[in-house]
């Protein structure tokens, strides 16, 4: 009698339904602090690809399904604290797999962590060369590196006025410098004046007297900046202090949608971008960009921005490569992301894998955008470069 | 114009501010011998209210200094009787670890209710400019604003009954006791006058950058050089001396890298505390 009813009982537990299986995915966010800005809109990228994967059902890994959860914190764009949550996310609350904080700064902290522990991060708002230089197998890089990223700005301003006198005034943070220093070799190849060059505090809010030494040193064009809240400031003194600059590029700043706040001080300040919803790449995978933007406003109330795009493609690269390798197995899904070369709403995604440079971005380009006006005098963000992809000429000279 | 010349200007327009933020701070360190940790997010306060009524009213941001005057000095009395009047005549650690707990609990609600993204204050005077160089109607103003402010203080400190008082306790408070003033109302009042100070020069430094709570911290600081340049408890002292230090930001800038400018103002702090311990400006009374 007791083995019928044990027999019973284990034709019942093997003729119950297999659920999906569960795979989290570990994360910290800058809630405060001076990332706050740009790391939010980032992590809206992740929560709204996460909520379209499990509402399809999750990700199918083999013949199983996975529901994806998320174990995130607030890291008050603190490194230490980045140092102990991605420690803790991968103790304690056994994360699989890792997506990056923002920013260069705290990813290089987040990845030594993820390499000691052996763990898959996808980074990105991280794009700094260096942290992909150091060996690490484990790394995987979305934005397009640091050293390219003004490329398409001083490309622009060569074309419009190869005379220019270029003030580079930036934020001395690890992104920052390494994008102004690859920037300045860059301007000097291509010949073009580079007559200020000057590094300034992230922390920074007043910036009347660096407005002043560029004024002095008789610059016609600017760039440079950092994160959201020194370049939007930056932008205001700018427009304040009329300096008379014909061309001005910030970092990442002008790129976010609350830079349209600043009214006619955004007016003609150009940003390099990693993606704009204009672009109109063929995927190969997930949605298009005005199916992924539509989304993204229906949800926020806010249209995307680059780092919301690069937060949401970073989702969309892990769930390819967890699919292509048909297993939640690190080797298995890092050799996947290592032969990972497609195309998204956000552009072409393929990672270096020379052992000097392994995850680094080699696939995707980055764009110019440019605060201009619409017919009807609203500000609007047009995409000025590459001429092949534009929306609009660019503005030149702004003033 | 030279650079240097345009540059001068605009430190001493921002020294004006520097100073009246840190009045507020020498006040109470001279008054109570208390150094109130509140000092940065108290600026940070006044900068927030700043923002907070220009939403609501359609005046001048200069004519609602007023009122932030007014809630400044309601919020000092407050914070005076919950964190210092127990501690005031006590180890100057207790007023420090009490002030400063106060200031925690400020940041900690100001970050729940505003975040950390910066805000603005859409509003500018228009300015003049000399040669290649603009300088905004905002920083005049603030610069106009911070004296008139100090002058104000200095009518209250020398020509009221109050302010007669104020100077009694801050010389000799037993002595003054025994003459009938009421010290623990004037210690208050005192305490809320710095306060209010501190609100007032936050609400200035609102019209001319965005900010966010932790902002006041660096205004914090400047203060704290101030105060130290100007020889403790000297209010007016601590104006002049955030001209000077506005001056000397304006002069050094056109020639030095600006990441340099904290190292040579705390390199000053110290030099001025091994050489004039008394401060430049010090009175009869000892630091």
């Amino acid at each position: 009698m007791r083995r019928a009813i044990l027999a019973i009982a284990l034709v019942l537990f093997l003729s119950v339904p297999v659920f999906s299986q569960t795979v989290t995915i570990g994360f910290t966010i800058s809630q405060t602090g001076k990332l706050n800005v740009d790391s939010l809109e980032q992590f809206r990228g992740f929560e709204l690809w996460r909520d379209q994967v499990n509402a399809a059902g999750g990700i199918r890994v083999g013949d199983k399904s996975y529901k994806i959860e998320f174990k995130n914190y607030d890291d008050e764009s603190n490194g230490q604290h980045v140092q102990q949550l991605y420690t803790r996310m991968i103790l304690n609350d056994k994360a699989e797999f890792l997506l990056s904080p923002y920013s260069s700064g705290l990813t290089a902290t987040a990845a030594i962590v993820s390499e000691q522990y052996g763990k898959i991060m996808i980074t990105t708002g991280a794009a700094e060369d260096k942290t992909y230089k150091l060996g690490d197998r484990y790394l995987f890089q979305m934005f397009t590196p640091a050293s390219d990223y003004l490329t398409s700005a001083l490309d622009a301003l060569k074309a419009k006025d190869a005379k220019a006198r270029l003030a580079f005034v930036y934020s001395d943070d690890s992104f920052s410098n390494a994008v102004a220093t690859a920037g300045k070799a860059y301007a000097q190849k291509i010949g073009l004046n580079v007559v200020f060059d000057e590094a300034y505090s992230p922390e920074t809010m007043d910036f009347s007297p660096l407005i002043d030494k560029v004024i002095a040193a008789k610059a016609t064009a600017l760039v440079g900046g950092g994160h959201y809240a020194d370049g939007a400031t930056l932008a205001r003194q700018l427009y304040t202090q009329k300096a008379g600059l014909k061309f001005i590029a910030l970092l990442v700043a002008p790129d976010s949608p609350k830079f349209v706040e600043l009214g006619e001080a955004a007016y003609g300040v150009a940003v390099p971008s990693q993606w704009e919803p204009q672009t109109t790449f063929k995927p190969q995978l997930g949605p298009t960009g005005a199916e992924f933007a539509k989304a993204y406003e229906a949800k926020y109330k806010a249209p995307p921005s680059y780092e919301s795009a690069g937060g949401y493609a970073a989702g969309l690269v892990l769930q390819h490569a967890l699919e292509q390798a048909g297993s939640v197995d690190t080797a298995k899904v890092a050799a996947a992301l290592n032969a990972t070369d497609t195309v998204t709403f956000y552009g072409q995604v393929k990672f270096a894998t020379a052992p000097g440079e392994h995850g680094l971005q080699i696939g995707h380009t980055m764009m110019l955008a440019q605060w201009q006006k619409d017919k009807s005098g609203q500000l609007v963000k047009q995409v000025v470069w590459p001429i092949a992809g534009k929306t609009a000429n660019l503005i030149y000279p702004i003033h | 114009m030279s650079g240097v010349m345009a540059s001068l200007i605009d430190g001493l327009l921002l020294g004006a501010v520097y100073g009246l933020a840190a009045m507020g701070l020498s006040l109470i360190w001279g008054v109570m011998d208390v150094i109130n940790l509140t000092h940065g997010a108290t600026i940070a306060l006044g900068m927030f209210a700043l923002y907070l009524l220009c939403g609501s009213f359609t005046v001048s941001p200069y004519l609602l200094l007023l009122p932030i005057l007014a809630g400044g000095f309601l919020l000092g009395v407050i914070i005076y009787w919950i964190a210092v009047h127990r501690v005031v005549g006590q180890s100057q650690l207790m007023s420090l670890l009490s002030t400063f707990a106060v200031n925690m609990v400020i940041i900690g609600l100001g970050t729940t209710v505003w975040g950390t993204s910066p805000y603005n204050i859409n509003f500018s005077v228009p300015g003049f400019s000399l040669g290649r160089y603009t300088f905004t109607g905002n920083h005049l103003l603030a610069g106009l604003a911070a004296v008139l402010i100090a002058g104000a203080l200095h009518l209250v400190l020398y020509r009221t009954r109050m302010g007669k008082a104020i100077r009694a306790v801050a010389d000799n408070r037993d002595a003054a006791e025994l003459m009938g003033v009421p010290s623990a109302r004037i210690l208050m009042a005192a305490f809320g006058i710095g306060i209010a100070l501190a609100g007032a020069s936050g609400g200035l430094v609102a019209t001319l950058f965005p900010f966010t709570i932790l902002s006041g911290g660096a205004y914090e600081l400047k203060s704290f050089v101030v105060t130290v340049l100007a020889g403790l408890g000297n209010p007016f002292g601590a104006l002049l001396a955030g001209i000077l230090l506005g001056l000397l930001e304006g002069a050094v800038t056109p020639f030095i890298a600006v990441s340099w400018i904290p190292a040579i103002e705390f390199g000053l702090f110290v030099l001025a505390l091994v050489l004039f311990p008394r401060g430049l400006f010090s009175t009869t009374r000892s630091a």
